[in-house]
């Protein structure tokens, strides 16, 4: 399943990634290389076999559904790249 | 002075409580340390020697008051993964480069509800991801321990190479650390320190900045057995904010420390015995079997055989989870924005691109292409399978012994930019061959120092327990300690 340069560059724009042709064709050769190793999994007879999502035995907790935080404006956008008056301000999204 | 930083967290604790030296003499001499080798080393990335002077004269007060906590006045490093509030914490990448969390990690609360002082944040590869320590936006982290047939500088290995380097070069009596595949095992063996990685879910993942969530966990480094101990019974707690960690109660892990193990049932796995595994590996894991049946041990040989497909199923695993933590790095709410950007995908896109380094990417990469359409199944579901098959591996093997004793790492510490490493990222990968499979399963796991190979560098064993046996996994460290007798320090040349 040998990935090409276009598959990477698609793979970037999923991963909000911008990288220039050179790297995309480096990257190429790396991932294919790291999942022409990974295809070893194939050995493994996993027909009967449930997929793992933890490796702890543990029904999820629940809490109580009340507040228990907030009220932390300054703290929120504190390390904001901009931001005013308690608002982060972003680029505009909506044309 | 300089003393005071050669001592263990154990005698240091010992001295404070018996006021033969206070926490700010200790913490002075840390200080000076830290400014005399941190040029040369790049262990620490932060200092607050300011915050440590003030922690250091509380906790003064508190040992003349006769009101000492468990770690009162014992100056440590944390890891720059650890969130601490309000001194900057980046997970060592350019994304976090002036990141200042509001609020701070649960292991780091307890390290300070027990009296700890804090000298400043250590070195790490960027978000974890790395070997080597070469991947952080600062820099890497140079081991002080050389060859003794080479000048060249060496890794302290990775991720924790700022925890491990610290420790071993006496700029902190201890230091946290973070595991995902190996991140705390293979640095300690690379410095001749002791690491250990509890059960996952022992120590809260709260404020730790997430790389691969279910295969995160934090634990220390430190300079012996006992210290990891004490280190892990702090940092361990029940905490309601990390929905997986574990309401179990916590044992007195400092009591198996020196525990006989007459009897115990010590498996020493087939598949871990590698080809081209250099020798001295080989003849190191045989001496570790010998001073574990002179202690009364019986060695069982056992079988793990899906050993083999654990780090290409961690390197499906981590890389996708990855992807999904790391996709809240877009430039908005915190982190690097890019200046450079008119539309929102292009900000997106710029920003990750500048802010994250290239083995970061590479991972969101094959994290993203594994979990995309089409290939879900084939790889991320794959995966998932082939973890169970591993975890019942253990499972099985505990039918047989009490607990496994394997080779810490394949090598000893590599020098700094090997270009073989660097240009192939699956040589970089396989450092984690013998660690990887604990996180996949959850088990507690140990790195102790063991001896040195013929270039006068440490080689580490590693020793595996039951989930939730810590206990016995110290247990059996401390025997290796004491037979081992691991004194040796590396030449100061920094």
């Amino acid at each position: 399943m040998a990935i090409d340069v276009a598959t990477v560059r698609k793979v970037a724009s999923l991963s909000r990634l911008r990288e220039s042709d050179e790297r995309l064709e480096s990257l190429a050769g790396q991932l294919n290389g790291i999942l022409g190793w990974i295809e070893q999994l194939n050995e493994v007879d996993v027909s009967d076999v449930q997929p793992m999502t933890s490796c702890v035995e543990m029904t999820q907790p629940l809490r109580d559904d009340v507040v228990t935080d907030g009220g932390k404006v300054a703290d929120v956008v504190s390390n904001a790249p901009k931001s005013l008056d308690g608002f982060f301000i972003v680029p505009k999204v909506v044309e | 002075m300089s003393e005071l930083t050669k001592l263990t967290l154990k005698s240091a604790l010992d001295g404070l409580k018996a006021k033969q030296f206070s926490s700010t003499e200790m913490t002075e001499a840390f200080i000076g340390a830290i400014e005399k080798a941190n040029p040369a080393l790049n262990a620490y990335v932060l200092t607050t020697f300011d915050k440590a002077r003030e922690m250091a004269g509380e906790s003064d007060r508190r040992l003349k008051a006769g009101e000492a906590r468990a770690l009162e006045g014992a100056p440590l490093g944390i890891k720059d993964l650890f969130c601490t509030k309000g001194v900057r914490t980046t997970a060592c990448s350019g994304i976090l480069d002036t990141f200042v969390p509001p609020y701070e990690s649960t292991v780091t609360q307890n390290l300070w509800d027990d009296g700890a002082v804090m000298l400043g944040k250590l070195n790490m590869d960027e978000f974890a991801m790395g070997s080597s320590n070469e991947t952080s936006h600062w820099g890497p982290v140079t081991n002080q321990w050389k060859s003794n047939a080479s000048n060249a500088p060496l890794t302290p290995g990775g991720s924790s190479g700022g925890s491990a380097s610290a420790v071993a070069a006496d700029l902190c009596l201890a230091a946290t650390a973070s595991d995902t595949g190996g991140s705390i095992r293979q640095p300690a063996a690379f410095t001749g320190t002791v690491g250990i990685k509890p059960t996952y879910g022992r120590a809260s993942r709260y404020g730790m900045v997430a790389f691969a969530s279910s295969l995160d966990q934090a634990g220390p480094i430190t300079k012996t057995v006992e210290d990891a101990a004490i280190m892990l019974q702090s940092m361990c707690s029940h905490d309601a904010k990390d929905s997986t960690s574990l309401p179990n109660a916590l044992p007195d892990f400092s009591s198996f420390v020196g525990k006989s193990i007459k009897g115990l049932r010590v498996g020493i796995p087939d598949e871990y015995r590698l080809d081209g595994i250099p020798g001295e590996i080989d003849a190191l894991w045989e001496q570790g079997i010998q001073w574990l049946k002179d202690a009364g041990a019986e060695i069982v040989r056992i079988s793990l055989p899906n050993t083999k497909y654990a780090l290409p199923c961690y390197y499906i695993v981590a890389p996708a989870e990855a992807s999904s933590n790391l996709a809240r790095y877009d430039g908005m709410r915190f982190g690097h924005r890019t200046e450079a950007a008119s539309s929102l995908t292009d900000t997106y896109e710029l920003s990750r691109s500048e802010g994250f380094g290239a083995e970061v990417k590479r991972r969101i990469m094959i994290g993203t292409y594994v979990l995309s359409a089409g290939f879900y199944d084939a790889y991320y579901v794959k995966a998932l399978k082939v973890r169970r098959r591993i975890a019942e591996d253990f499972v099985n093997a505990w039918n047989s012994c009490d607990v496994i004793l394997t080779p810490a790492t394949p090598s000893a510490a590599f020098q700094l930019g090997d270009t073989e490493k660097a240009a192939d990222p699956v040589q970089m990968y396989l450092n984690d061959v013998f660690t990887v499979t604990t996180n996949l399963a959850g088990l507690p796991g140990m790195a102790v120092p063991a001896g040195l190979d013929s270039k006068g560098l440490p080689l580490g064993l590693q020793v595996i327990g039951k989930a939730l046996d810590e206990g016995t996994t110290l247990a059996v460290g401390a025997v290796l300690e004491k037979a081992a007798g691991f004194t040796h320090k590396p030449s100061q040349w920094w």
